[in-house]
């Protein structure tokens, strides 16, 4: 009986142990192992944290370019098939067609050291080492202008990086610029005299089709 | 309709029915009236006299071979790959707020993950206490919640920027879907781990073949975000991220990171590939927003719509979904004269925040021409825009969160068409 009643009172105790604010009291998960963590630890910001050691020139990066890559994105970045363009642009962001590269758009260069670490490339993600990154990122920079070709990226390099485009992200200000969204009364009749149709959809007529027509307006 | 005879209808086909005398008051009907006997009646049908499959036949069931038209469908112009690539949810043939599973709209950056669930790991470390390592049964251990929230890509409509550019709605507008998500409060794994003071942004990642990043304030990562293992009741499929995602309600689709593997806390945003070179909104002046992660109130008119043309005169349903990532809608108005004048429609069905909600309007047709388009109105007071007010803030460059309102055409003989007014 008495033991039945120390059971009840231990399973009393596991209750409250699970209801408790502070950190980790559902004890659920385990510590995680710092070989564990460096394995998935990948990512890379703007100031540099997590770029591991390791270092690459823009020469050692072009191999690498012309061997893994430019079946994709062209031997000059200028994209092959509709495989994204990674280099030029510069000039066209105010324009009708902007080719958003990464000397043209993109802030940080952190992000490409990042983004071909984590999936490039494309069908072999996370098969490069460090070094390739390093050295593939710097060819990138070179063929956006933004280093010269004896460059070397390392980490210790990385802070002189800047990309041309940076200062012209602003922080989205959707409530501001905005404001005549928000609308107290939207007019619900007599709204305007005269209605024009001034653009067709069957003009551009690009409608993935069925085989026997039957989505496409005639 | 016998499965041959929906296959083998054309939509031209129809619509030259249609234009016969159909539409007046449906040949069908018109013969029934007259007194010939409908050999849907009169005749015996296999269905009625032989037995059908037993109940082992179908062990997780499946829609009628008559719904075989029912699918996602992709724009093969659109990517150069389909590993990396969009399908868009055939909103036309839904009703209700709940998407079925297997309609939801798809994104992939490296294809659908095949995780087996026994070897999946959620890892959380950076500015936390003790980084930690979950498996599946871990997390189904916790305190859990069910939430219906939408879901949008950023991208949604981005092919109509310039101007009308698809018809149908499923192309329009497909890139969403709405499901009761189950899962865990992202606070509660937080909590777990112990945030550390100097916590203010979360990165997400994926552990598929893209290894996605987003960063997420650390505000909405402990307000509203869940960690996901099942939606709609079932487990995730595989191409919505099983068996693990995170979902950030009211925010672009992008941020709902599939096959979720890790969650770094840091200081900073990673400005991440997704969120510097894509999803970032390019104005006229050559400046970009950022981190624009709300999706504001749109909706859409799905029924009629170009997929889905009138096919009767007399009594209809105009039926249509409206959503807001700010709140929940308020109201949802339609005009069939092109915004001359508009009628609120009905809402039915479950109004929730950040959630799709479904529309309709009970209507009279005979054969008149008409410029079809709902505006919705949400809980904060924002009004869906005109597309050319979103034009005059944004320019045509922003590819990005285009809610402008939608316009079809619905000619005299029931055929509808995406167009754009003044």
């Amino acid at each position: 009986m008495s033991r039945f009643r120390s059971a009840a009172v231990a399973a009393t105790l596991v209750l409250l142990a699970g209801t408790g604010a502070e950190a980790g009291k559902l004890g659920l998960g385990r510590e995680a192992l710092p070989e564990e963590v460096a394995a998935w630890d990948i990512d890379v910001r703007p100031d540099g944290q997590g770029l591991p050691p390791g270092r690459g020139s823009v020469r050692q990066g072009e191999a690498i370019f012309l061997e893994k890559c430019a079946i994709c994105h062209g031997e000059f970045g200028e994209g092959a098939g509709r495989w994204p363009v990674l280099a030029g642009g510069q000039g066209t962001l105010k324009g009708a067609s902007p080719e958003k590269t990464i000397g043209s758009f993109w802030p940080f260069a952190s992000t490409v050291f990042d983004y071909i670490r984590r999936a490039m490339p494309f069908g072999q993600a996370q098969s490069l080492t460090d070094d390739e990154v390093y050295a593939l990122t710097a060819f990138l920079l070179s063929m956006n202008d933004v280093v010269k070709d004896d460059f070397v990226l390392s980490r210790e390099t990385f802070r002189s990086v800047k990309l041309p485009n940076e200062g012209a992200f602003y922080m989205d200000d959707r409530e501001t610029t905005e404001r005549s969204f928000w609308k107290a009364d939207p007019c619900m009749t007599n709204c305007k005299q005269t209605v024009e149709i001034v653009g067709r959809a069957r003009v551009i007529d690009v409608t993935p089709d069925d085989k026997d027509k039957s989505l496409k307006v005639e | 309709m016998s499965e041959g005879a929906t296959k083998g209808m054309s939509r031209r086909g129809l619509l030259a029915g249609l234009g016969a005398g159909a539409v007046a008051a449906g040949a069908a009907g018109a013969a029934r009236a007259g007194g010939t006997p409908d050999p849907a009646i009169v005749e015996k049908q296999d269905w009625q006299q032989f037995l059908g499959d037993g109940v082992a036949s179908r062990p997780y069931g499946k829609p009628s071979r008559y719904e075989a038209h029912v699918v996602k469908r992709d724009v093969e112009w659109l990517t150069a790959g389909r590993e990396s690539s969009v399908n868009f949810t055939p909103l036309h043939e839904l009703d209700g707020i709940i998407t079925p599973n297997g309609l939801c709209f798809e994104r992939h950056h490296a294809g659908i993950a095949e995780i087996d669930p026994a070897k999946h790991r959620l890892m959380i470390n950076g500015l936390v206490e003790k980084p930690l390592v979950f498996t599946m049964d871990d997390i189904r251990r916790m305190p859990r919640t069910n939430r219906i929230h939408f879901l949008e890509c950023a991208a949604n409509s981005g092919m109509e920027w310039r101007g009308a550019q698809l018809n149908g709605c499923q192309f329009t507008h497909g890139m969403i879907h709405n499901v009761m998500y189950t899962g865990v409060p992202l606070k509660v794994l937080l909590d777990e781990a112990g945030l550390r003071p100097a916590a203010r942004w979360i990165m997400v990642e994926g552990g598929d073949a893209s290894a996605m990043n987003r960063s997420i304030p650390i505000e909405k990562a402990l307000d509203d975000c869940l960690i996901a293992f099942k939606m709609n009741g079932e487990a995730l499929r595989p191409e919505q991220g099983y068996p693990l995602r995170i979902v950030v309600p009211g925010w672009e689709g992008n941020m709902w990171v599939k096959w979720l593997r890790r969650i770094e806390v840091g200081d900073q945003p990673w400005h991440a590939r997704e969120e510097t070179s894509k999803y970032t909104d390019l104005l006229a002046d050559g400046r970009s927003r950022r981190f624009t992660w709300i999706m504001d109130a749109k909706s859409v008119v799905t029924n009629p719509s170009p997929q889905a043309p009138l096919r009767f005169r007399g009594p209809n349903v105009l039926t249509g979904i409206a959503w807001s990532g700010r709140g929940a809608i308020k109201r949802v108005d339609v005009t069939l004269d092109g915004g001359r004048n508009w009628r609120p429609a009905r809402l039915d069905g479950p109004v929730l925040p950040r959630s799709v909600a479904r529309f309709y309007v009970d209507f009279d047709w005979q054969g008149e021409e008409m410029l079809v388009q709902s505006r919705a109105v949400d809980d904060t007071g924002y009004v869906q825009p005109t597309k050319a007010e979103l034009r005059a803030v944004r320019g045509v460059n922003s590819i990005y969160h285009n809610n402008g309102i939608q316009t079809w055409l619905v000619r005299g003989n029931g055929e509808t068409e995406n167009v754009e007014i003044s």
